[in-house]
């Protein structure tokens, strides 16, 4: 197998992290599962690499593999033993700029969307993916693909103006 | 065709500027009569937005070391390369605990996923040692990475400490000295095991490099084992049972280095009285 060499693959897998990491916190809504995830899947997809080489695109091919991982955890709930002061570590660096509410509830509504609407959304709103591409990764027929976006987008405007009410209003 | 009803599709693919240009124009037209239909393109178009703002600042987040090493090759990919070494300093963080944990309790990929951590497991005959060499490690990458309080009574209350886990222990247990070894207590903690209370204690060299001594009193009667060793992802351990007792050391250290450690702890307790 010498359509790449392993520096190569390890440069691809390197550049490919920053965006795995952003979907997996998309995908997973917590920092520290988000980066379990990254890291499961990156150590899942080097024995199987040759298998993508030549054969399309690398970051298409870890998201399928993300998903699968993602599946099986979801299936399995863990026991997520997470120490406490690990949660008043992460408040200060979250990144201010975006700890508006509105971000926060949009957080909040997209975990509450059934697995698949969150992946295809994800997949065409925040990674820019084309259609069919999608369909590749979900292993799904492309009517399902626009079919699944349709109803995540419209799930999640309902979610979202559900999650801010209105004022409370003072009876006086 | 202004009034041409539009699929779902339309409406989707138009949020993402995924249309042909005339379809595009098509659809604009459409919307400019449909107000429903326009405003819920506005809001896809802006959860689109929102997505990428609050997510997008993933992508400038420094990258933690543990996933630049999942990046690279594995052993088996690399003949040459030397296996990695010195792991604790990356792994002190909380984050890596947590990795290992869900790891070892899941029993899915991350660094268990590797040839060593099988050969490891193969080497360990029997089920419960196997198991307490796990509870070990794991509470090893639980709590030696924790800045803020690594031990619930610190190597200062040494006599208290003593006397709390030898009466929850129900049994007299004395943390060894390791100095001649360059390892010095910080203290202890009680923590759960699969049947009762199991002793924790830790120490730390001039480094700052953490080693834990796991105590557990309920590993059957009268068993005995020799030194067993276990790697767990970055941790290795040496484990052993001596008179109902199951001992295991825990760090990232080397395992020659360790070895010294576990006889040393063994040579103290077996001349206790």
């Amino acid at each position: 197998m010498n359509a790449g060499t392993t520096t190569d693959d390890e440069a691809r897998m390197l550049a490919s992290i920053p965006r795995l990491r952003r979907y997996a916190r998309a995908l997973a809504g917590n920092a520290v599962a988000a980066d379990d995830l990254v890291q499961d899947t990156l150590a899942r997809a080097w024995p199987r690499l040759s298998s993508c080489r030549g054969n399309g695109e690398l970051l298409p091919w870890l998201f399928t593999i993300m998903h699968n991982l993602h599946a099986d955890q979801v299936r399995r709930p863990r026991l997520l033993t997470v120490p406490i002061e690990e949660e008043a570590a992460a408040v200060p660096v979250r990144p201010r700029q975006h700890d508006n509410l509105e971000l926060r509830d949009l957080e909040a509504a997209l975990l509450k969307l059934p697995e698949d609407y969150r992946k295809v959304l994800l997949l065409v709103a925040l990674e820019n993916m084309p259609y069919a591409q999608a369909a590749e990764v979900l292993g799904w027929p492309a009517g399902t693909v626009m079919s699944r976006l349709s109803r995540a987008r419209a799930r999640l405007r309902v979610l979202l103006s559900e999650e801010s009410p209105p004022v409370l209003k003072v009876a006086t | 065709m202004k009034d041409a009803p539009l699929s779902d599709a339309d409406i989707q693919a138009y949020v993402d500027g995924a249309l042909p240009a005339q379809r595009q124009a098509e659809v604009a037209a459409y919307l400019a009569g449909h107000p429903e239909a326009a405003d819920a393109v506005r809001c896809y178009r802006a959860q689109n937005e929102a997505l990428r703002a609050l997510f997008d600042p993933v992508l400038e987040e420094k990258i933690p070391e543990r996933l630049l090493q999942a990046a690279r090759a594995p052993a088996g990919e690399h003949p040459s390369a030397a296996r990695p070494r010195g792991f604790l300093p990356r792994w002190s963080s909380y984050r890596m605990a947590a990795g290992l944990l869900i790891a070892v309790l899941s029993g899915s990929a991350g660094w268990l996923a590797n040839g060593q951590w099988h050969a490891a497991r193969a080497l360990a005959v029997r089920q419960v040692p196997v198991q307490f060499a796990h509870q070990a490690a794991i509470a090893h990458v639980v709590y030696s990475p924790d800045v803020v309080r690594p031990v619930e009574i610190g190597a200062e209350q040494e006599e208290q400490l003593v006397t709390w886990l030898s009466d929850r222990l129900n049994a007299r247990v004395r943390p060894p000295r390791l100095g001649a070894l360059g390892f010095e207590l910080i203290g202890g903690r009680l923590l759960p095991g699969t049947a009762g209370p199991v002793a924790q204690f830790m120490y730390h060299d001039g480094r700052g490099q953490r080693l834990t001594l796991y105590v557990s009193g309920e590993q059957g009667r009268n068993a005995e084992t020799a030194f067993r060793f276990a790697q767990e992802g970055p941790v290795n351990v040496f484990y052993w049972i001596d008179r109902n007792f199951g001992y295991a050391i825990s760090a990232g250290i080397d395992k020659a280095e360790l070895a010294r450690v576990a006889t040393s702890v063994h040579e103290q307790l077996a001349h206790k009285p």
